[in-house]
């Protein structure tokens, strides 16, 4: 009944018609209860346009395929390579030719922790969201 | 039926998470203020550990097996309950959530589109792993008491974490290997007079007649829990509420009847005006709560607790009851009712170790009714929207940017605000991996 606050005169024929603006974390977050968004560090992504200090968004909901980027556990730790299935045997590679594409033994297993799904990059140079105290 | 959905050791599982090195390994969560341990690990369990041991006490054995200890962090806890929830949203026609671990599930006419529940429990309990990373146990049963029967044993067969009372016959195995204190609603000293009777499991209680625990266990209390133990459903559901973008969910409205705020020092405080400082940010806080929930408050109170250690000549927690003449969720009222209390309550002198408010005798916000004297209706509306406009700011920077000027402490000659005499200790509190922009989860 109040909705529409003008003090006097015609309320505004829009009013009803109007959309709401773009929200980037319907984007992001296509399945907003399983991605995490996680900061990169270090440089073993770059040839996939994953700088050190982008942010990822990672979805564990989805299944990793040949060719995803993941995070994967190694030895206790989390790391962000691309998979690829070679020869049936996964391998967790790198996109920077100075780390050397890791071979998942059997008895190493593969544990996937999600899928990253997008990256955001900031050209400010300070990284993104940074700039939020 | 019902679902009770429970995760497992759920504040250490949380910060498994995001620190996967830990998997296997012993790992303890502080309560607040680093006292005690809240949530163990099952390695940590099988240590000896018990829950609530304080921790100056068991601090040589956690070092001897190199126990990971971490002091709470509620903001990832929460946002973890949060999703846990969100995906048990798409299980069910409605969730009522129990606790912060803990969600009922609303399961009626599931047998229709799941008819074997065994299976849909463990597509549940796998897509929570695989969503959110938090392992849980699942009860299903035919009312609420029994679900959560249900759950109590399907927590001690780790592999399946599924346990389902479809038949009578079910329910009444599983009430037999129930020890009557465990039943939900009996409480320690319910548990004690029905030992006295040799009345020792659920199903020795199940087994008396209906009027015997109406008349024995508290009324119509007791009635009810004799029918929910037959598979008839008498406690009320009480769904949680999407927010309209389907993101939040907020309790549903019958189950709040009071809102809180308390904590304990970081060290025993007697100072007026450091006292003041606390109560009138919890003041602030729970009314935020409040508004949140769109309720207002009546009944304001104040606690004061003193060390539970030390025998003093009072009780070791000491309260003050303000009564507002209007139900109101206006910051600044809260706040001058709460500082009211706080001088009647506090005794000069006295070191105190805990404080909180209490805001009850809530009822929904805008059906207030105006008192003779109250505010005209005008003013009570600009005050509600400038309320609105706190909240958005202070919600949009992640922290208290607008604050009443009784909440704010001391600052430095730098003009920043000093870290507040009366924070509690956490000393080793985990990142706020997915609420902090500054404690972002890190991948290599």
């Amino acid at each position: 009944m109040f909705s529409c606050p003008v003090p006097a005169g015609f309320p505004s024929p829009a009013d009803d018609q109007l959309d709401a603006p773009f929200d980037l974390t319907q984007l992001l977050f296509r399945n907003p209860a399983s991605t995490f968004l996680a900061r990169v560090s270090g440089d073993s992504m770059t040839g996939a346009g994953i700088q050190p200090g982008d942010l990822v968004a990672v979805d564990r909901a989805l299944r990793p395929g040949h060719g995803s980027i993941v995070v994967a556990v190694v030895e206790g730790e989390h790391t962000l390579k691309r998979l690829q299935l070679r020869a049936g045997q996964p391998w967790l590679v790198a996109e920077n030719p100075r780390y050397p594409p890791l071979p998942v033994s059997r008895d190493m297993g593969l544990v996937v922790w999600g899928v990253v799904t997008h990256v955001i990059h900031s050209l400010s140079g300070n990284g993104t969201g940074a700039g939020r105290r | 039926m019902y679902a009770l959905v429970d995760c497992n050791n759920f504040y250490v599982s949380c910060e498994r998470v995001f620190a996967p090195q830990l998997e296997g390994r012993p790992v303890v969560v502080l309560s607040n203020n680093d006292g005690c341990l809240i949530s163990r690990s099952d390695e940590a369990k099988a240590l000896g550990l018990k829950m609530g041991e304080p921790y100056h006490l068991v601090r040589p054995l956690l070092e001897q097996h190199q126990v990971r200890v971490f002091s709470s962090n509620y903001a990832l806890y929460g946002d973890m309950s949060r999703r846990v929830v969100q995906v048990l949203g798409t299980f069910a026609a409605g969730v009522e959530v129990y606790s912060i671990d803990e969600a009922f599930l609303d399961f009626r006419g599931m047998n229709l589109l799941a008819p074997d529940l065994m299976k849909y429990g463990r597509e549940l309990r796998e897509t929570v792993i695989k969503h959110t990373g938090i392992p849980v146990c699942v009860g299903i049963g035919p009312t609420k008491t029994l679900a959560k029967l249900a759950n109590r044993l399907a927590r001690r067969q780790r592999t399946t974490g599924v346990l389902v009372l479809a038949t009578p016959a079910e329910c009444e195995a599983a009430l037999a290997q129930t020890a009557v204190a465990d039943v939900w609603g009996i409480g320690r000293r319910y548990a004690r007079k029905l030992l006295e009777m040799n009345i020792d499991t659920g199903a020795a209680l199940a087994a008396l007649p209906e009027p015997w625990l109406r008349r024995h266990l508290g009324g119509v209390v007791g009635q009810r829990l004799w029918r929910e133990l037959h598979g008839q459903p008498c406690l009320d559901w009480n769904p949680a509420e999407w927010d309209d973008d389907g993101t939040q969910l907020s309790p549903g409205p019958a189950s709040r009847h009071s809102v809180t705020c308390t904590r304990s020092f970081g060290r025993p405080q007697h100072e007026a005006a450091v006292l003041a400082e606390a109560v009138a940010t919890f003041a602030a806080k729970a009314a935020v709560k409040l508004r949140r929930h769109g309720l207002a408050a009546h009944l304001v109170t104040v606690i004061l607790g003193t060390d539970r250690y030390v025998p003093t000549a009072g009780p070791a927690t000491r309260t003050a009851v303000v009564n507002l003449p209007d139900a109101t969720s206006d910051t600044a009222v809260l706040t001058q009712a709460a500082l009211r209390g706080l001088r009647q309550l506090a005794r000069p002198g006295v070191a105190y170790h805990r404080a909180g408010i209490l805001l009850s005798g809530l009822e929904p916000m805008g059906q207030v009714q105006l008192g003779l004297f109250s505010a005209p209706a005008a003013d009570q509306q600009r005050r509600q929207q400038l309320m609105t406009t706190l909240d958005a700011l202070n919600n949009r920077y992640g922290r208290p940017l607008v604050q009443l000027a009784a909440a704010v402490g001391v600052k430095s000659s730098a003009g920043q605000p000093l870290a507040p005499a009366w924070v509690g200790r956490s000393a080793h509190r985990s990142p706020r991996y997915t609420t902090g922009w500054n404690e972002l989860w890190t991948v290599h």
